[in-house]
C-alpha cells in the first residue's frame, strides 16, 4: 500500500523546477483553439438584442420582420413581455436572440426587431450611501471587543477615506459557445468555461435534459478570473436557437457586453478610525463602509484585513444599483478589504512618524497562525526592493517634481485543493495517459499534471499524455478560489502512486523481489539498495498484460498531499509626477508562500500576472457609469484602460520554498498575488507625495486633487 | 457592421467621383483604424467605402522645393522611421512617438490621424457628434474628465482627438485638399473647425473631397518639440499635449507658435503663451509664464479642472525641451 505523500526535496527531479508549460508552444503558434476558434459544419452565428435602459420593462416584441429575413434561421425571445424575465434590470440584458447565417445578417436581424420599453427609475452610482436613497441598504453595526475602550486607550487616532469602484473581468474572450444538438436530447457544448465538469448541469436543467446528455468541450481558455463558473442566458438562448434551427450556434460576447454584463467586481468604500500607541500598537478599529455589486448589492469586504485589532466598530451600507451583475472577481472582497486595512495603517503609521514595516512587525502577532511567515516574508521582501535604504518619511523631500515613494501590504488566502478525480491508465507499451474533467485556466494545469505523472512514475514527461477539458473524462472541481492545483495535484500523485502498487505487484516475479521492494527511478524499476536488478519502464509494463492498467485517483483523499492557508508580502516602488499627477511603477516586489510548489515557473508566472493585473486595477481600470443614461461609459479596450507592457515596471517574485513551506503540501496561488497591489501601490504613491490619494484607480485627477487639497508641494507649476 | 460598398480607385479623380456628395454616402478610408470601429459600433454607416490606398500620389514623403511634402496615405510608422522629419521637426515625430500602439502606427495614415473622429464616449455610443439627449448635453452633465477646457462653450465640449496636428501647426504645415473643382491649400491650424451642429464636421472638408498631402514649410532653423501628458504608455490619447515651435536670436526667443492638443474641439493656438515667450529667453521662468498664459482663459466643466493643470505643464515643459534639444 502506497504511502500517500510527495517525495522529500532529494528526491524530486521535476517537482518544484522551473519547467515551461508543455501548451506554450501551441498558445503563441496560435495552434491552441479556444472555444471562440471553434467552428462546427454549418454553423450559425447569434446574437442578441439587448437593453439600451438600465431599468425598464418589455411590454411588447414583434420579430416578425426579423423572422422574415432571409439568412435568418431562428429568433428566441428572451425577456418574456408578461412573464418576470420582462423586467430588465441593467443596459446590456438580453432581450431577443436570433440565429443567422453570418454575423452582419444577425445584426441586421436585430435592427429588424421592433420591441417597446417602459423605461423604469434607474440607480448606477455608487458613491455616497447618504445620496442612495432606499438603494441603500444599511446593516447593524457589528462590535468585537470594546471600541470605546479601545479609542480611549490611544495614544493618536487616524481617521481617512479608502475605496475602489466596480471593476469588471475584461476576459479577452468573452463568455459564450457553440451549442449544437447531437440528437433530440443530447447537446455537444463547446463553452468558455471555469468548469468543465459542472456547467453541463447548469445548461441541461433549463433545457430540460439530462445532465449526462450534455458534453461539455474546452482545450483551452482566454480568461475566467471567476466569471466563467457558470452557464449564461446567452449559452442557453444557443442551445434553443440550435434545437429550433438545426444548426449548431455560436454566440460569444461583444466587447461592449462583455464588459456590460458578463461579470463585475463590487467596488468598496470606508470612512475609517484607526487608534494606536505612540509605540505602534493598534487598539481600535471603527469603520462604515459601503458597496455595490449590481442588482445584489456589495457585502463587506473582511475588515479589517489580517489584523485582528482588538477592539472593533464596524457597520456596512449595501448600495442596490443598475451596473450589471456582480461576479466573483479573483479572491472576491480580498483587494477591497486590503486596500482599505492596509491604506489606514500606512496613514496610521505615517501619522507617528513610524516606519509601517515597524508598525507591521509591532502588530504581527494580531495576523493570527502566519505571523512568523509574514515576518519572514517582510524581511526578504524589504531586501529585494531596498527598503531600509529607500523608505523615507511620508512626502518625498527631492527637488524637482519626481517623487518616489515605497509601500508594502500582506494578504492572505485559503487555496485547499477541490474535489476532484482522474483516471491514470499505463499501457502495456509503457505509454502513459492521465484524464481528468478540469480546465486549464491559463495557470499551467496540464502541464502541472504532466510534472506529478512523470515524477512519480519516474518517466519523461513526454511520454506522458494529458487530457483535460471535456466532460467525459472523471470529474474535477471548479478552478476557482485557488482550489484547482491542489485538488489535481493530489489526485494525480495518488492515481501514479496506486498505479505504480498495481504494476510493482505485476512486476515482482520477474525481479524475483516483493512489490514493496521495488522503486522506480529515472526510467527503470529496480529494486531498492539493489538496482542492478531492474527492468526498463517498458520491459516492466510488459508485465501488465493484455488489458492496460487504469487507476482512479481521487482528492480528497489518504494523507495530506493538500493544505490551506497562505501568506504573502508586496513592496512597491513608484515615481509620481507631482506637477501632473501622473504614476509611473518602478518595481514590485512579490514574495509569496503556497506550500510545495509544483513548477516553479508557472507558479511566478501567476505572481507576475497578479501583479500586472494589480497594475491594472490600481492605476487604470474602472466601470465608468453615467447616472443619466444609466449606461457604461467605456465598454470597450480604449476607454477601459488596461496597462502595457512600459506600464508595468520592474517585477520580482520570490517564492517561499523548502523546509518549512513543502511540507504543508500543494496549496492554490490563483487569488493571494492580486489581493495587495492596490494598497501597495496607493502606499507608495502617499509615501511619496506626502498625502493619500483616497480612491482607487489612482489617476492623475485623483493625485492632483490630493495634492491640492493637502495644499502642499502641488504644483500650480 | 452594416453592408457596404467597397470601391478603391487608382487616382485621385476617381475617389473624388466616387466620393458623392454627401458624408452619408460614402466615407474615406485610409487605414481604418478608426473608421472600422466606429462603423462596427454603428455611429456611421456609410452606404459605400473610398479607398485611397491605391492611389500611389497620395503616399510617402518628398522633398518639396522648400520643405517636406507628406503624402496623406503615408503610415505613421513611415513618418516616424523618415529621417528627414527626425531631423527637421523632432516636434512631429515626438507626437507621432505618441501615437499607439504599434498596431495603429502601422496601419494609420498620417491623413487620417488628422481627420479621425472625437473619442468622446458619449460620440461613441451614439449620441450623436455633440453627445446629446434629447437636446441637453450629456457631457455637461455627466462624465467631462476627458473633455475640453478650452473653446469649450457649446455645443461642442469634445477634445480634438489627433496627435500629430498641433505640432503641424507649430510648424506652419499646410494640408492639400483635394475634390470635383480642384485642389486647394489650408493652413493646418485653419483646417480645423467647431462644428455647431452634430451633422458638421470637425475639418474642413465638404463632401466629396479628401486630403492629399500635409506640405511643411523649411524650419527656418525653429526648434520644435512635442510634450505629451499621457496617463500610461500603452494605447491611449493623451490627457493633454503641447506642441511648440521656437526662433531663438542671441538667446532669445523672436517668435514662437504654440499649440495645445486634447484640451478643445480644435487643436488650440495659445497665442498668449507665443506673445509670453516672444523676446524673452526660454528658462523655467518664462516656460512656466507661458503655461500660465496659455490656460488663462481655460474654462473646466465639472469634471475636467486638472486638465488645466496638466495643459499648463504641456506648454512649459515643451518650451524647455524645444529650447534644450529641438536644433537639428
Amino acid at each position: 500500500m502506497a504511502e500517500y505523500k510527495w517525495p522529500d526535496a532529494d528526491k524530486r527531479t521535476l517537482i518544484g523546477k522551473r519547467i515551461s508549460r508543455i501548451d506554450g508552444p501551441d498558445k503563441v503558434s496560435g495552434r491552441a483553439k479556444y472555444s471562440f476558434d471553434i467552428n462546427r459544419p454549418n454553423m450559425l452565428f447569434g446574437k442578441i438584442l439587448r437593453s439600451p435602459f438600465a431599468h425598464a420593462r418589455v411590454k411588447s416584441i414583434d420579430t416578425s420582420e426579423a423572422e422574415r429575413m432571409s439568412g435568418v434561421k431562428a429568433v428566441q425571445v428572451m425577456a418574456e413581455p408578461g412573464k418576470p424575465s420582462a423586467e430588465l434590470f441593467w443596459v446590456g440584458a438580453s432581450v431577443v436572440a436570433v440565429a443567422a447565417v453570418d454575423e452582419p445578417t444577425a445584426e441586421d436581424a436585430l435592427r429588424a426587431i421592433k420591441v417597446e420599453f417602459e423605461v423604469l427609475p434607474h440607480y448606477v452610482v455608487d458613491n455616497d450611501p447618504k445620496n442612495a436613497g432606499d438603494n441603500g441598504k444599511p446593516a447593524n453595526e457589528n462590535k468585537v471587543g470594546d471600541p470605546d475602550q479601545g479609542f480611549s486607550s490611544a495614544e493618536a487616532t487616524v481617521e481617512g477615506v479608502y475605496g475602489l469602484p466596480v471593476i469588471t473581468h475584461c476576459c479577452l474572450e468573452p463568455h459564450g459557445s457553440i451549442m449544437e444538438w447531437s440528437d433530440d436530447k443530447s447537446v455537444l457544448a463547446h463553452i468558455s468555461t471555469q468548469n468543465v465538469s459542472g456547467v453541463g448541469a447548469q445548461i441541461a436543467r433549463p433545457l430540460e435534459i439530462a445532465a449526462t446528455n450534455v458534453h461539455v468541450v474546452q482545450a483551452h481558455i482566454g480568461g475566467g478570473f471567476g466569471s466563467k463558473f457558470g452557464s449564461d442566458e446567452w449559452d442557453i438562448a444557443a442551445a434553443r436557437l440550435s434545437k429550433k434551427a438545426g444548426a449548431p450556434v455560436k454566440m460569444f460576447n461583444e466587447r461592449d457586453a462583455e464588459l456590460e454584463v458578463a461579470g463585475a467586481r463590487p467596488s468598496a468604500y470606508a470612512h475609517v478610525k484607526v487608534g494606536l500607541k505612540k509605540d505602534g500598537t493598534l487598539t481600535a478599529w471603527e469603520s462604515q463602509s459601503w458597496a455595490t455589486g449590481g442588482l445584489g448589492g456589495g457585502s463587506s469586504p473582511p475588515l479589517p484585513y489580517i489584523f485582528n485589532i482588538p477592539n472593533q466598530r464596524k457597520q456596512h451600507t449595501m448600495i442596490v444599483n443598475h451596473i450589471g451583475s456582480q461576479r466573483a472577481w479573483r479572491a472576491p472582497s480580498h483587494p477591497q478589504g486590503c486596500l482599505i486595512t492596509m491604506s489606514a495603517l500606512e496613514d496610521a503609521a505615517a501619522a507617528i512618524g513610524m516606519d509601517p514595516v515597524d508598525l507591521f512587525m509591532k502588530n504581527i502577532e494580531m495576523t493570527g497562525q502566519r505571523a512568523q511567515i509574514y515576518a519572514d516574508e517582510l524581511k526578504v521582501a524589504g531586501e529585494l526592493i531596498g527598503w531600509k535604504s529607500k523608505w523615507h518619511q511620508r512626502g518625498d523631500k527631492t527637488a524637482g517634481p519626481i517623487k518616489r515613494g515605497l509601500g508594502l501590504s500582506i494578504h492572505t488566502w485559503g487555496g485547499l485543493g477541490h474535489p476532484s478525480d482522474c483516471d491514470l491508465t499505463i499501457q502495456p507499451d509503457g505509454s502513459v495517459e492521465l484524464k481528468m474533467g478540469t480546465q486549464d485556466l491559463g495557470t499551467g494545469t496540464r502541464t502541472a499534471l504532466n510534472i506529478i505523472v512523470a515524477e512519480t512514475l519516474g518517466v519523461p514527461m513526454d511520454s506522458v499524455k494529458i487530457l483535460i477539458g471535456d466532460s467525459h473524462y472523471p470529474a474535477s472541481g471548479a478552478s476557482g478560489g485557488s482550489t484547482t492545483i491542489g485538488g489535481i495535484s493530489a489526485s494525480a500523485r495518488r492515481a501514479s502512486l496506486d498505479a505504480l502498487d498495481q504494476l510493482y505487484a505485476k512486476v515482482a516475479p520477474a525481479l524475483d523481489a516483493k512489490p514493496e521492494d521495488l522503486e522506480v527511478v529515472a526510467g527503470k524499476v529496480q529494486v531498492k539498495n539493489n538496482p542492478a536488478k531492474s527492468l526498463t519502464w517498458k520491459q516492466a509494463c510488459t508485465k501488465i498484460g493484455g488489458t492496460p492498467l487504469t487507476i482512479r485517483g481521487k482528492n480528497p483523499g489518504p494523507g495530506t498531499l493538500t493544505n490551506q492557508g497562505v501568506g504573502g508580502v508586496q513592496m512597491a516602488d513608484v515615481s509620481v509626477d507631482i506637477e501632473t499627477g501622473v504614476v509611473r511603477v518602478n518595481k514590485m516586489v512579490a514574495v509569496q508562500d503556497c506550500g510545495l510548489v509544483i513548477d516553479l515557473k508557472t507558479a511566478e508566472s501567476q505572481c507576475y500576472g497578479a501583479l500586472i493585473m494589480g497594475v491594472c486595477y490600481a492605476l487604470y481600470e474602472e466601470k465608468i457609469m453615467d447616472a443619466r443614461t444609466g449606461r457604461m461609459l467605456n465598454p470597450n479596450m480604449e476607454f477601459y484602460k488596461l496597462a502595457g507592457i512600459g506600464d508595468i515596471g520592474e517585477l520580482v517574485v520570490h517564492m517561499m520554498t523548502g523546509k518549512g513551506y513543502d511540507e504543508r503540501g500543494v496549496i492554490g496561488l490563483g487569488e493571494p498575488p492580486v489581493v495587495s497591489p492596490g494598497a501597495v501601490l496607493s502606499n507608495a504613491v502617499a509615501n511619496a507625495i506626502g498625502v493619500r490619494v483616497p480612491h482607487l484607480p489612482l489617476t492623475p485627477d485623483r493625485v492632483l486633487q490630493a495634492l491640492e487639497k493637502k495644499g502642499g508641494p502641488n504644483a500650480k507649476v | 457592421m452594416r453592408k457596404f460598398e467597397y470601391a478603391s480607385p487608382t487616382t485621385k479623380q476617381q475617389a473624388v467621383a466616387l466620393l458623392g456628395s454627401s458624408f452619408a454616402e460614402a466615407e474615406v478610408l485610409a487605414g481604418g483604424t478608426d473608421l472600422l470601429s466606429l462603423m462596427k459600433d454603428d455611429v456611421v454607416h456609410p452606404k459605400r467605402l473610398v479607398n485611397i490606398k491605391d492611389i500611389p500620389e497620395l503616399r510617402g514623403i518628398k522633398r518639396s522645393k522648400p520643405g517636406l511634402t507628406i503624402g496623406a496615405t503615408t503610415t505613421i510608422q513611415e513618418l516616424l522611421d523618415n529621417v528627414e522629419v527626425r531631423r527637421q521637426y523632432p516636434a512631429i515625430a515626438e507626437a507621432a512617438e505618441g501615437i499607439s500602439s504599434q498596431q495603429i502606427r502601422a496601419m494609420g495614415t498620417v491623413g487620417g490621424e488628422l481627420c479621425q473622429r472625437p473619442r468622446c464616449w458619449y460620440y461613441r455610443a451614439g449620441y450623436g457628434l455633440l453627445g446629446t439627449d434629447h437636446g441637453e448635453s450629456l457631457v455637461l452633465q455627466g462624465e467631462n474628465r476627458y473633455h475640453a477646457i478650452l473653446g469649450n462653450g457649446g455645443p461642442a465640449y469634445f477634445v480634438n482627438p489627433s496627435s500629430l496636428a498641433p505640432a503641424l501647426i507649430a510648424h506652419s504645415a499646410k494640408i492639400v485638399v483635394y475634390g470635383a473643382k480642384g485642389e486647394r491649400q489650408v493652413d493646418a491650424e485653419k483646417f480645423f473647425v467647431t462644428p455647431q451642429s452634430s451633422d458638421q464636421r470637425e475639418y474642413d472638408l465638404k463632401p466629396g473631397e479628401i486630403v492629399t498631402a500635409i506640405v511643411l514649410p523649411p524650419t527656418g532653423g525653429a526648434k520644435g518639440a512635442t510634450y505629451e501628458v499621457r496617463q500610461k504608455e500603452a494605447l491611449d490619447w493623451p490627457l493633454a499635449a503641447a506642441a511648440v515651435s521656437l526662433n531663438i536670436t542671441g538667446g532669445k526667443v523672436t517668435s514662437a507658435r504654440v499649440v495645445l492638443g486634447h484640451v478643445a474641439p480644435i487643436p488650440w493656438r495659445a497665442s498668449e503663451a507665443e506673445q509670453a515667450l516672444a523676446g524673452k529667453p526660454v528658462s523655467e521662468e518664462t516656460a512656466k509664464a507661458a503655461g500660465d498664459a496659455a490656460v488663462a482663459g481655460a474654462k473646466s466643466l465639472s469634471h475636467n479642472a486638472y486638465k488645466i493643470q496638466l495643459a499648463r505643464v504641456a506648454v512649459k515643459r515643451a518650451a524647455l525641451k524645444a529650447a534644450q534639444g529641438g536644433a537639428r
